[in-house]
């Protein structure tokens, strides 16, 4: 018995691979080595001579995480690290929330805890907690059973089972997303199985939306094709539509059976405001129409190394979302299982509301625990929002050539500065500033120490470099 | 002049959208939940109102005329329109009219002709409402179909429905030997004091939340090669081994299956029969043919070595073997020494990669390193092999997800390479792994106080179902006067064990007994006590002889 028909169902990728190896093949035994030699020996010829890996290449250091490690190898003290989309303090440090050290000691202290196998589809507390989150606690489409939420390795892996569920489940392989958009997205939505196609979003004249594009290339997508929105704080570029746009492209969307499927992961780290970063989401939901929404708590838990998120499919009616949940996880199952416990505990714990556990004695500390959150996430916010001020001012001061009040209209961790690669490779080069070559900067790595020095780099660069 | 006057108002959020153009197939109309309607008036009687139960401020008045004015108008077509109330015209006129337009619009037919009005830009040109984005009047309507009608309900997983079974059986007698997690004598879940020790020093060092590399915690990693195959293993010293944090078990071997499938698209994986019920679907995801080897010999109850070794010679040269590195789940039946050195002559023979999965290093036997026998046999052959392993048992980890992918090259350059790979499958799977269970590892095996209170916690539990596997043995001949040989129960190894029934016997357990196993004849001895050995021993007696 075996599943040698599996060749058939192989995804393109391996496909490809596959004609390409036959192509490359001299014969049926050998293959040519990354340097056009051939090799005679089979491809699994271990002992006899030479690897079995000797046609693996090395892979190129992913383009945002290999930032950092440039940035590490730099010993100058004038460096700094703009790549990754981490918070930092004043002082440049990671920050671990009080609330979230707050809960994990609860959880520590508490003796009925154990580390027995979750379900496949994660902590239950932690999956309601989360829809209740992002699509609001008076949401209709939550009281009517019409939400399934599974627990998933944060916003990348939520919209990994997603995109697999979709490529299994869906009819329509089309997956069209914003340009520019975070550099993992097709990847993620290529290996899953479904073909990427692009939408205009940014404007680099005005350094803002392109919603005329943007409108357009959504009106000319076939019906029922996926739609991926950033639900606020578009990364990389930072520029969001109004609500206005939002209600457009809603009806646009809804009138061609677009499906959409919201990414977000930065509600209250956007604008500071839970409910404001979560607008555009609820707006969808209400009209009673379908949509799939992978949530991360990466940034606005501080809880980016615990892998904490979840994807949640709001469906037509609850009989369709007890399906689709029973498919979810039998993609979950053969990835990993089921997910990890701690950084769940952690929002679960944070976001419970004191009605829901009445035996718990720490009962009273419970919605502290949420406002206190929400302080400290505003404050985050607020820090971030302070950086772009100040950046501004700083450019302005310079008399820096251009107009820079992009910097303080687009929102959220990053800023598309408009700089180009070889401005950027200059500012590496000569001022130690680590970003991606597409112009990208984090405003959480700033503080008001390096922002001067970050003005004269773009000045610098900007003069010197068209 | 007769004219009728309809005039339909709707408060737009409610309002669920169908579009007129495209797929004629697509439904228009709405099911029950969107237009839960409660009439108030005679169809007639076109001035009663009809309120939308869902829409709080609206009110609906219209004519029963109305249809026919919009099918005049060639706006809709009666005949292609349905609904689930394709025979209640009422019904379908005041859905069709109360989502059709979002703002108040007067309808004036006098004689043949109709007339549109809207109250903000007058007279209103009827082809234009069915443009697609008109501000004021919009007809846009969605399909009220889920896109996803044609998903099915997924059958249960077969392992996990057991445990909810035993939820549900109100028996006191009720025994839970189906799912392989550790329990006490007590039958409680166990989180060893190694850990607990750890997550106490972790939380007042206050170690931050950033995100690991790719391929996870580097001390973790580290550790993780040194205890699978011996820190002073020469592939180690000369940098052949490739390790990537993977999540648990099931992650590693994801990943790995990835990998095999991108780079070696013509190659076979060779499972044993039976297995691990989750390999076959890991290995059908990643789009991984397989096929079985002979492994368990019912007359026996033990290992089908000929069986194994035929069929592994059998396959295409360049096969990949996954092989278990100690206590084979679900039978429990390991090979010998003597057994393991022919396979990996075999192996080595038709140039196939070794696979391991090690999923119970230091559980089965209570030595990590007896337990890794079988791996570093085969990789002082020389061979290339990957491992996929895990730390759900042996430390207890179950939840946190917490393994690792290895894969032993002929050199450091192939390893470096290899790694990349492996980082680059991981990198749009789940970015990066989760940190918690990584650290727990890095910190227990990187002190050896804690490492060697590790190593007595692992011994007690292995102790503990050996020393089960004992009393239910004794039980079983002492009981049993047919003088069956009941001594595969001491030879097999591990949490499980296959007891050699069927599936007619297994559900007499069940049934009668009300022991919960699954239906291949396995028993999770982590869930057995000394206390209800002698119970266990008369419910297999009673199901192997009188149940056929």
């Amino acid at each position: 018995m075996g599943n040698e028909n599996a060749r058939d169902q192989s995804s393109s990728p391996g496909r490809r691979l596959a004609t390409l190896a036959r192509h490359l093949s001299v014969g049926d035994t050998s293959l040519i080595s990354s340097r056009g030699e051939a090799i005679n020996t089979a491809p699994t010829a271990g002992f006899h001579g030479g690897s079995v890996f000797a046609n693996v290449a090395q892979a190129p250091e992913d383009p945002i995480l290999g930032v950092t490690v440039a940035y590490n190898k730099d010993p100058s003290p004038m460096k700094v690290n703009l790549g990754v989309g981490a918070y930092r303090t004043e002082e440049g440090k990671p920050l671990v929330l009080n609330v979230v050290k707050k809960a994990e000691k609860m959880l520590l202290n508490n003796p009925s805890r154990v580390k027995e196998y979750l379900p496949i589809t994660g902590l239950a507390d932690f999956n309601k907690l989360s829809a209740k989150l992002i699509f609001g606690a008076d949401s209709r489409a939550i009281q009517e059973n019409r939400v399934t939420t599974v627990q998933c390795l944060s916003g990348t892996g939520s919209l990994r089972v997603g995109a697999e569920f979709l490529a299994r489940h869906y009819n329509k392989r089309a997956i069209f997303i914003p340009q520019p958009t975070w550099g993992n997205h097709p990847k993620v939505f290529t290996l899953a199985g479904l073909s990427v196609k692009t939408y205009r979003y940014y404007d680099p004249k005005t350094r803002g939306l392109n919603f005329q594009g943007l409108l357009e290339d959504l009106n000319m997508a076939p019906s029922g094709a996926i739609v991926l929105l950033h639900a606020c704080a578009h990364n990389p570029t930072g520029v969001d539509p109004t609500l206005d746009q939002w209600e457009q492209i809603r009806r646009l969307m809804r009138s061609k059976s677009l499906l959409p499927f919201f990414d977000s992961a930065y509600q209250g780290f956007a604008s500071g405001n839970l409910d404001a970063d979560a607008q555009s989401v609820r707006m969808f939901v209400a009209d009673g129409g379908e949509c799939l929404m992978a949530q991360s708590y990466a940034k606005n838990m501080g809880l980016y190394g615990e892998r904490v998120g979840a994807l949640s499919i709001v469906c037509e009616s609850a009989d369709v979302a007890v399906k689709v949940e029973s498919q979810l996880k039998l993609v979950i199952r053969p990835m990993y299982s089921n997910p990890p416990i701690h950084g769940a505990s952690i929002v679960a714990t944070i976001l419970k509301d004191s009605s829901v556990d009445k035996a718990y004695v720490f009962l009273c500390f419970l919605r502290e625990m949420y406002r206190e959150w929400t302080i400290e996430l505003k404050a985050m916010a607020n820090r971030i929002i302070s950086m772009r001020q100040q950046l501004f001012n700083a450019l302005s001061a310079r008399g820096t050539p251009g107009d820079w009040s992009h910097i303080i209209k687009q929102i959220g961790m990053f800023t598309f500065t408009g700089l180009n690669k070889e401005q950027v490779s200059f500012m590496t080069r000569e001022y130690h500033i680590y970003m991606t070559s597409d112009g990208r900067i984090s405003m959480a790595g700033l503080n008001t120490k390096t922002i001067p020095h970050l003005a004269d780099a773009i000045h610098a660069a900007v003069n010197r470099i068209k | 002049m007769a004219s009728n006057v309809a005039s339909v108002a709707i408060s737009a959020p409610s309002a669920s959208l169908v579009s007129l153009r495209g797929n004629p197939k697509q439904r228009i109309g709405f099911g029950k939940k969107h237009a839960d309607l409660v009439f108030k008036g005679k169809r007639r009687d076109w001035r009663r109102y009809y309120r939308w139960k869902r829409m709080d401020s609206s009110v609906i008045f219209f004519t029963m005329q109305f249809l026919d004015l919009l099918s005049d108008i060639s706006f809709v077509d009666k005949a292609k329109a349905y609904n689930q109330y394709g025979d209640d015209m009422e019904m379908a006129c005041v859905v069709l009219c109360a989502c059709l337009y979002l703002s108040v619009i007067q309808c004036k037919r006098r004689g043949k002709r109709t007339t549109f009005y809207n109250k903000d830009v007058r007279k209103v040109d009827p082809s234009s409402v069915n443009e697609r984005v008109f501000t004021r009047v919009s007809m846009a309507v969605t399909v009220n179909s889920s896109h996803f009608e044609g998903v099915t309900m997924a059958p249960p997983d077969p392992i996990l429905g057991v445990s909810e079974a035993f939820k549900a059986d109100t028996s006191d007698l009720k025994l839970n030997l189906g799912v392989g997690a550790y329990r006490t004598e007590e039958l409680q879940p166990y989180v060893l004091n190694v850990v607990k020790k750890v997550e106490k020093l972790m939380l007042e060092r206050g170690e931050n939340k950033e995100y690991l590399p790719i391929e996870g915690l580097a001390a973790f990693n580290k550790a993780t090669a040194d205890l699978l195959l011996g820190a002073d293993n020469p592939v180690i010293k000369e940098g052949r081994v490739a390790t990537v944090q993977g999540l648990s078990g099931t992650g590693s071997l994801r990943v790995a299956a990835a990998f095999i499938q991108r780079y070696f698209p013509d190659s076979k994986v060779l499972i044993s029969s039976p297995t691990w019920g989750n390999h076959r679907n890991i290995f059908n995801d990643a789009s991984v043919p397989w096929s079985e080897y002979r492994y368990y010999d019912p007359r026996t109850v033990g290992l089908d070595f000929d069986g194994m070794v035929t069929d592994i010679k059998a396959a295409p040269d360049g096969s990949f073997v996954l092989l278990h590195g100690c206590a084979h789940n679900p039978t429990g039946i390991d090979p010998t020494p003597e057994q393991w050195e022919k396979i990996a002559d075999v192996i080595q023979e038709k140039n196939h990669i070794p696979f391991f999965d090690v999923a119970y290093q230091g559980f089965a036997s209570g030595s990590l390193d007896e337990d890794a026998f079988s791996v570093r046999l085969f990789v002082k052959r020389g061979m290339e092999l990957f491992v996929a392993q895990s730390y759900s048992k042996n430390l207890g980890l179950y939840a946190e997800r917490i393994g690792a992918t290895n894969v032993v090259c002929s050199s450091s350059e192939a390893a470096v390479r290899a790694k990349s790979q492996l980082k680059r499958l991981a990198r749009p799977m789940y970015s990066n792994p989760p940190v918690h269970g990584a650290r727990i590892v890095a910190n227990v095996v990187g002190d050896p106080n804690l490492f060697s209170e590790w190593k007595e916690e692992m011994e007690i539990m292995a102790g503990r179902i050996k020393n089960v596997r004992q009393r239910l043995y004794e039980n079983l001949i002492q009981k049993d006067k047919t003088g069956k040989d009941w001594s595969f129960i001491l030879k097999q190894i591990g949490m499980f064990s296959y007891t050699g029934l069927n599936k007619a016997q297994s559900d007499n357990m069940t049934n009668k007994w009300h022991v919960y196993m699954t239906k291949d004849g396995r028993i999770s001895l982590a869930g057995l006590s000394v206390a209800k050995c002698e119970y266990l021993a008369d419910a297999i007696i009673d199901s192997f002889h009188n149940v056929s």
